[in-house]
C-alpha cells in the first residue's frame, strides 16, 4: 500500500520535473513567447506572433504559419498552449514540437482577419521560396512581389543564384525588383533596373506597384517609372479591347443558349411561348436534383454531374414541353394573343410549383473542378466556366443544325413549317411533328438551364430574367432562321460589352433596346429575313 | 415517373382535402372560441411569392414564431395573439391594397411587414390615413420618419458609415468602389457615403460608383473594372449595396477572376446568413458584411433564440439573420408598449413606444427613440468557410439611429421627434416643422 503510494508520488514528481524542464525554456525563448501570443485571441498580438515566428528560423515556423492559414492552428486561452493539427490529423505542441494526444476541450482555432491573412501570405511566401515544388516557388515569389517585404531579400538573392528553372527564375527576378524598388537604401541604378524588370512584366499588379511608388525616390527613377506606367497603361488599353471582345462572345454564348430553344418554338413554329424561361429553370433544377443525389450517394462522381444532368434536363424539359403542346398550345394555333396569355399564365404556375416544391430560396449548384478558376491569356483573365459554356453552346448549335438538316424528323419539321397542308397531304402526321418540335425546343431550353445553373442563381425566378433577352435575340436575328439567332446573339453580346464600360450596365442595356427598336423599324424581319412563300404561310 | 407524379398529385389533393376540412373545423372552433375569448390580431405583410419571397418568407415565419412564444406565455393583457398573414406577392401596389385589407377588414392592431423601400413607401399613405402601426425590420436608406412607422432595422449611420470607418482605419483603404443595384436604397446610401468619404478627404478620382439592374448576372466587365480600379497602387475596397439575388453571380465572378478578400475586400450591406445559404462560400473567405446581428454572436439570449427557432421550424440547420432580430426587438417593444398603456389603441401605443426598451439578441438593450428608430450595436463580420460570420470589429456601445443623414446637405438640419415636437422632419435651424429632405 505504502510502496504503491510512494511509486505514484515518484511518478507525479517526475512528471512535474519533466513539465518544468519543458516549461522553463518555453517561457525563456523568444520563439516560444511569440507562439504563446497566438493564444491571446487579439488581432494585433497574432500579427506580432506571425512576424516573430516567420523570422525566427525555427523549423516549426512553416508548419505553424501554414496551419494558421488553413485554420488548423488552435490555442487554449487558459494555459496559453498552442497546437498544430497536421493535415494528417496528428497534433503537436506548437512551441515544442512534442506530439499531443488530443486537443484540450476549450481549445479554439486562432482567428484571422484580412490584414492578418495578408501577413500570413507574405510570411509563407518568405518560407516557401526554397520549396522543392516549382509551382510553389512561383507562388511564393508572387506573394513576395505583392508584399515587397525587405526581409525576404537575402533569401531571394540566395534562391535566385541557385535557381535553374527559367519560369521560377523570372518570378524571383520580378520579386527582387519589387523589393529593391521600395527599399529606401537601394542605389539609383538598382532602382532603375528594377523599374525595367517590372515594366517587362506589364500587368495590372506591375502597374499597381509602379503607381504606388511614393515621391521620395530619385527624380530619375520617378521619370522612368512614369514612362513605364504610361507604356503599361497603353498596353493594357489594347488588351482591354480584346477583353471586351471576349466578354462579348461569352455573353453572346449565354444569350444564344437561352434563345436557341425559343428559335425553334417561336422562330420555326411561330408560337409565342412565354413559358420558355421556365423550361430553362426546370433544366437548372434538374441539375440541382442530380447534384443532390450525387452528393449523398456517389460523391466521387461530382465532376461528372453536369454530363449526367444534360440528357436528363433535356428529357424532363422536353417531356413537359410535349405535355404543354398537347394540353394547351395545340388548341390555340393561329391565335397568338391567346397563346401569349396562356403560356404566360403557365409560366407563373410553373414558378409557383417549383417554389412550393423546392422552397423560395436559392439552391446551391456547385461548379465541378474543371469549371472553376481561370487562366491568364496575355493580360486578360479567362474563366473556365465561361469558356466551357461557349464551347457547349456552339456544340448544341451544331448538333441542332445537323439534326434539322440530316434527320427524318428534321426534314418533317421543315416541311410542316414551310407548308403545313402540303406536308399533311404527303402523309406527314403534322400534329405529331408539332408536339415533337415543341418538345425539342423545350428540351434545348432545359439543356440551357444546366449551363446557366453554373453562372446564375438557381431560383424560381431564373427563367424570367432570360425570357426578354431570348425574344430580343430571336426577333433581331430574324424569325425562323437559326443562323440569324447565332449572329444576333453574338452581335448583341459584343455590342453590350463594348457599351457597358462606357455607359454603365443600366444605360448599356437601355441603349441596346433602343438600337434594336430602331433596327426593327428599318428591317421588320430581322437580320436574316426568310424570303419566299414560306413567309406568307 | 409520370404515373408517380399523378399519384402524388392525387394523394396530395386527398391530403389537402383532409387538411382543408380539418382546417375548417378548427377554424369554426377557433371562431366560436374567439367569440368567447377575444384575441388581438397581428398583421403580417411579407411577400410569400415573387422575387422577394426569398427573403421575406423567413420574416413571416419569425412573426408566427414570436406570436406562438408569446401565446405560450399567456398572450398580451390576458388575450391570445392571432396572426393574420397576407401575401402581397412582391407587387408594390398590392402591398397598399393588402395593408388596407389588414387594417379595415381584419382590424389588426399592428402590422409587421415590408422589405424593400418601395413597398414601404407604397403602404405609408394607407397607414397614415387609417392610423395604424407598421414595424419595418430592414436596414434602409433613412431620410424618413413617420408617425405610424417604427424602424427597427439599421439607418445608414448604423451600418454603412461604421463599415466605412472600419475599412478606413483597420484596412487602411484609400480607394473606394461603391457598387449597388439601381434603386432607391443603394442610390441614397451611396450618396451619403460619397459625401462622408469626401468629408474625410477622399478625392473624387478615388471613388468609383457603379449601378447594375436588378438580378444582374453577367459581372465580367464590372469585376474586371474593379480589378483595374484596384491596381492604382492604393488599397481598394468595394462597398456593396448589391441586392439579394445578383450577389451570387457577383461573388462567383470575384472568386473565378481570383480577387481575394486580402487584395480587394468587399463589404456588403445586404448579404447575410440567409443569402449565403445558397452559395459555396469557400472563395468568399474574408469578405465582409456589416450588420447589427450575426448568428455566430455568442450571448445567452442568442443561443436560446436560435435553439427555439430551430425547434419551431423543425430544421436544425435553419439560419437566423439581422432582419429577424429586428422583428424580435420590434415585437417585444410592441408587446411592452401595449401592456404599459393597457390598450391596443394605435394613438396610445404610438405615444407609449418611444422610450420602451427591449433586449436585443447580442447582449445589449435597444431603446425606441423619439424619431421612431432604435439604438443598435454595429458589427463587422468576415465570411467564414461554413457560411457564417466571424465578428472582427464592433462599435463600443449602441449607436442611435438617425432618421435624417448628417452627411447630406438637404437633411443635415432635420430631426425626427414624435415626443416633444410631434414632427418627423423638424428643421433645427429654422425651428419649423416640414423641412425638406433630399
Amino acid at each position: 500500500m505504502s510502496a504503491n503510494f510512494l511509486d505514484r508520488f515518484r511518478a507525479v514528481l517526475l512528471a512535474i520535473l519533466l513539465a518544468a524542464c519543458f516549461a522553463v525554456p518555453a517561457l525563456a525563448g523568444p520563439f516560444e513567447d511569440a507562439v504563446a501570443k497566438f493564444a491571446n485571441d487579439d488581432f494585433s498580438d497574432t500579427d506580432e506572433a506571425i512576424g516573430a515566428v516567420a523570422t525566427s528560423g525555427n523549423p516549426l515556423a512553416f508548419p505553424i504559419i501554414s496551419a494558421l492559414q488553413d485554420g488548423r492552428l488552435s490555442a487554449d486561452p487558459d494555459t496559453k498552449q498552442v497546437f498544430v493539427t497536421g493535415a494528417d490529423g496528428k497534433i503537436i505542441d506548437a512551441a515544442t514540437g512534442a506530439a499531443v494526444d488530443k486537443l484540450p476541450d476549450n481549445a479554439a482555432a486562432v482567428r484571422l482577419n484580412n490584414r492578418l491573412r495578408r501577413a500570413v501570405e507574405a510570411a509563407l511566401g518568405g518560407l516557401t521560396l526554397l520549396s522543392p515544388d516549382p509551382a510553389k516557388r512561383i507562388a511564393a515569389a508572387q506573394s513576395v512581389f505583392k508584399s515587397h517585404d525587405e526581409n525576404a531579400l537575402p533569401v531571394i538573392d540566395g534562391a535566385l543564384a541557385k535557381e535553374t528553372n527559367k519560369a521560377v527564375k523570372a518570378a524571383f527576378a520580378e520579386a527582387r525588383a519589387a523589393i529593391l524598388l521600395y527599399k529606401s537604401d537601394a542605389t539609383e541604378l538598382e532602382k532603375l533596373e528594377a523599374v525595367a524588370v517590372i515594366k517587362a512584366r506589364g500587368d495590372q499588379e506591375a502597374l499597381a506597384l509602379l503607381t504606388g511608388l511614393g515621391s521620395d525616390v530619385p527624380p530619375n527613377v520617378a521619370r522612368i517609372a512614369a514612362s513605364a506606367i504610361a507604356s503599361i497603361q497603353s498596353d493594357l488599353q489594347m488588351w482591354s479591347m480584346v477583353q471586351n471582345a471576349w466578354y462579348g462572345l461569352s455573353l453572346g454564348s449565354v444569350l444564344l443558349l437561352a434563345a436557341i430553344g425559343l428559335a425553334i418554338t417561336f422562330g420555326v413554329m411561330g408560337v409565342i411561348n412565354m413559358a420558355h424561361g421556365e423550361m430553362v429553370m426546370i433544366g437548372a433544377y434538374t441539375t440541382f436534383v442530380v447534384q443532390e443525389v450525387i452528393r449523398t450517394r456517389y460523391p466521387d462522381l461530382f465532376d461528372y454531374s453536369l454530363l449526367i444532368a444534360v440528357p436528363l434536363a433535356f428529357l424532363v424539359a422536353g417531356a413537359i414541353g410535349v405535355l404543354i403542346e398537347r394540353g394547351i398550345i395545340r388548341f390555340l394555333y393561329g391565335r397568338p394573343l391567346e397563346t401569349l396569355l396562356a403560356t404566360w399564365g403557365l409560366s407563373l404556375v410553373l414558378q409557383q410549383a417549383v417554389r412550393t416544391m423546392f422552397g423560395p430560396t436559392n439552391r446551391e449548384v456547385g461548379n465541378p473542378s474543371w469549371m472553376s478558376g481561370a487562366f491568364e491569356l496575355g493580360q486578360i483573365t479567362i474563366t473556365y466556366n465561361r469558356l466551357w459554356i461557349l464551347c457547349f453552346t456552339l456544340a448544341v448549335f451544331v448538333i441542332l443544325l445537323a439534326m434539322l438538316r440530316y434527320t427524318a424528323l428534321g426534314l418533317e419539321m421543315r416541311a410542316v413549317t414551310q407548308n403545313r397542308r402540303m406536308a399533311a397531304s404527303m402523309g406527314i402526321a403534322t400534329s405529331r411533328v408539332d408536339a415533337l418540335t415543341f418538345g425539342l425546343g423545350s428540351g434545348i431550353a432545359g439543356i440551357a438551364g444546366v449551363a446557366l445553373s453554373q453562372i446564375d442563381n438557381v431560383s424560381p425566378n431564373l427563367g424570367q430574367s432570360y425570357i426578354i433577352d431570348s425574344f430580343m435575340v430571336v426577333v433581331f436575328g430574324g424569325v425562323g432562321n437559326l443562323w440569324g439567332t447565332l449572329v444576333g446573339a453574338f452581335t448583341l453580346g459584343i455590342a453590350n460589352k463594348f457599351l457597358e464600360p462606357v455607359a454603365g450596365a443600366v444605360l448599356g442595356k437601355i441603349a441596346i433596346l433602343v438600337l434594336i427598336i430602331l433596327f426593327i423599324q428599318k428591317r421588320p424581319r430581322g437580320l436574316f429575313a426568310l424570303k419566299g412563300r414560306a413567309v406568307e404561310a | 415517373m409520370l404515373t408517380k407524379l399523378t399519384h402524388d398529385i392525387a394523394t396530395l389533393s386527398r391530403r389537402h382535402w383532409l387538411a382543408a376540412t380539418a382546417g375548417l373545423v378548427l377554424g369554426l372552433a377557433a371562431f366560436s372560441n374567439a367569440k368567447a375569448q377575444e384575441t388581438i390580431k397581428v398583421g403580417v405583410l411579407h411577400s410569400l411569392s415573387g422575387t422577394m419571397a426569398i427573403s421575406e418568407t423567413t420574416l413571416k415565419d419569425t412573426i408566427l414564431f414570436l406570436i406562438d412564444e408569446q401565446n405560450k406565455k399567456g398572450g398580451v393583457m390576458g388575450k391570445k395573439l392571432e396572426a393574420v398573414v397576407v401575401d402581397p406577392a412582391s407587387n408594390w401596389p398590392l402591398f397598399a391594397e393588402k395593408a388596407r385589407e389588414l387594417i379595415t377588414k381584419d382590424k389588426v392592431s399592428v402590422v409587421f411587414g415590408c422589405w424593400t423601400s418601395v413597398s414601404r413607401k407604397s403602404v405609408l399613405p394607407v397607414f397614415k390615413e387609417l392610423n395604424s402601426i407598421l414595424f419595418y425590420p430592414v436596414q434602409y436608406e433613412g431620410e424618413e420618419s413617420e408617425r405610424n412607422v417604427f424602424y427597427t432595422g439599421a439607418a445608414p449611420n448604423q451600418q454603412a458609415i461604421p463599415a466605412v470607418d472600419y475599412l478606413m482605419k483597420d484596412e487602411k483603404v484609400k480607394r473606394w468602389v461603391l457598387a449597388g443595384t439601381d434603386y432607391v436604397y443603394p442610390r441614397t446610401t451611396n450618396k451619403i457615403l460619397e459625401a462622408y468619404l469626401k468629408s474625410k478627404g477622399v478625392k473624387q478620382e478615388d471613388i468609383m460608383i457603379n449601378y447594375t439592374p436588378f438580378g444582374h448576372s453577367d459581372w465580367q466587365t464590372i469585376v474586371a473594372d474593379i480589378k483595374k480600379f484596384g491596381s492604382a497602387g492604393k488599397k481598394t475596397a468595394v462597398v456593396s449595396t448589391i441586392n439579394g439575388d445578383a450577389n451570387v453571380p457577383f461573388y462567383k465572378e470575384l472568386g473565378n477572376q481570383g480577387i481575394k478578400a486580402t487584395d480587394i475586400p468587399v463589404v456588403a450591406f445586404s448579404v447575410g446568413e440567409e443569402e449565403l445559404a445558397g452559395i459555396d462560400t469557400k472563395p468568399l473567405l474574408g469578405h465582409l458584411a456589416a450588420w447589427n446581428y450575426f448568428q455566430s454572436i455568442k450571448s445567452p439570449e442568442n443561443e436560446k433564440f436560435i435553439k427555439a427557432w430551430q425547434a419551431y421550424t423543425k430544421n436544425p440547420k435553419r439560419v437566423t439573420n439581422d432582419p429577424m432580430e429586428a422583428h424580435v426587438i420590434g415585437f417585444d417593444m410592441w408587446v411592452k408598449a401595449v401592456e404599459k398603456v393597457k390598450s391596443t389603441d394605435p394613438d396610445k401605443v404610438i405615444d407609449a413606444l418611444p422610450g420602451i426598451e427591449a433586449k436585443n439578441l447580442t447582449g445589449g438593450t435597444s431603446k425606441m427613440l423619439p424619431n421612431h428608430h432604435i439604438t443598435k450595436p454595429v458589427f463587422i463580420g468576415e465570411i467564414k468557410a461554413n457560411g457564417q460570420f466571424d465578428v472582427v470589429w464592433k462599435t463600443p456601445g449602441l449607436v442611435a439611429g438617425d432618421a435624417w443623414s448628417k452627411e447630406l446637405e438637404g437633411s443635415k438640419d432635420l430631426i425626427g421627434d414624435w415626443v416633444g415636437k410631434k414632427c418627423g422632419n423638424y428643421n433645427t435651424k429654422t425651428n419649423k416643422c416640414g423641412g425638406q429632405g433630399s
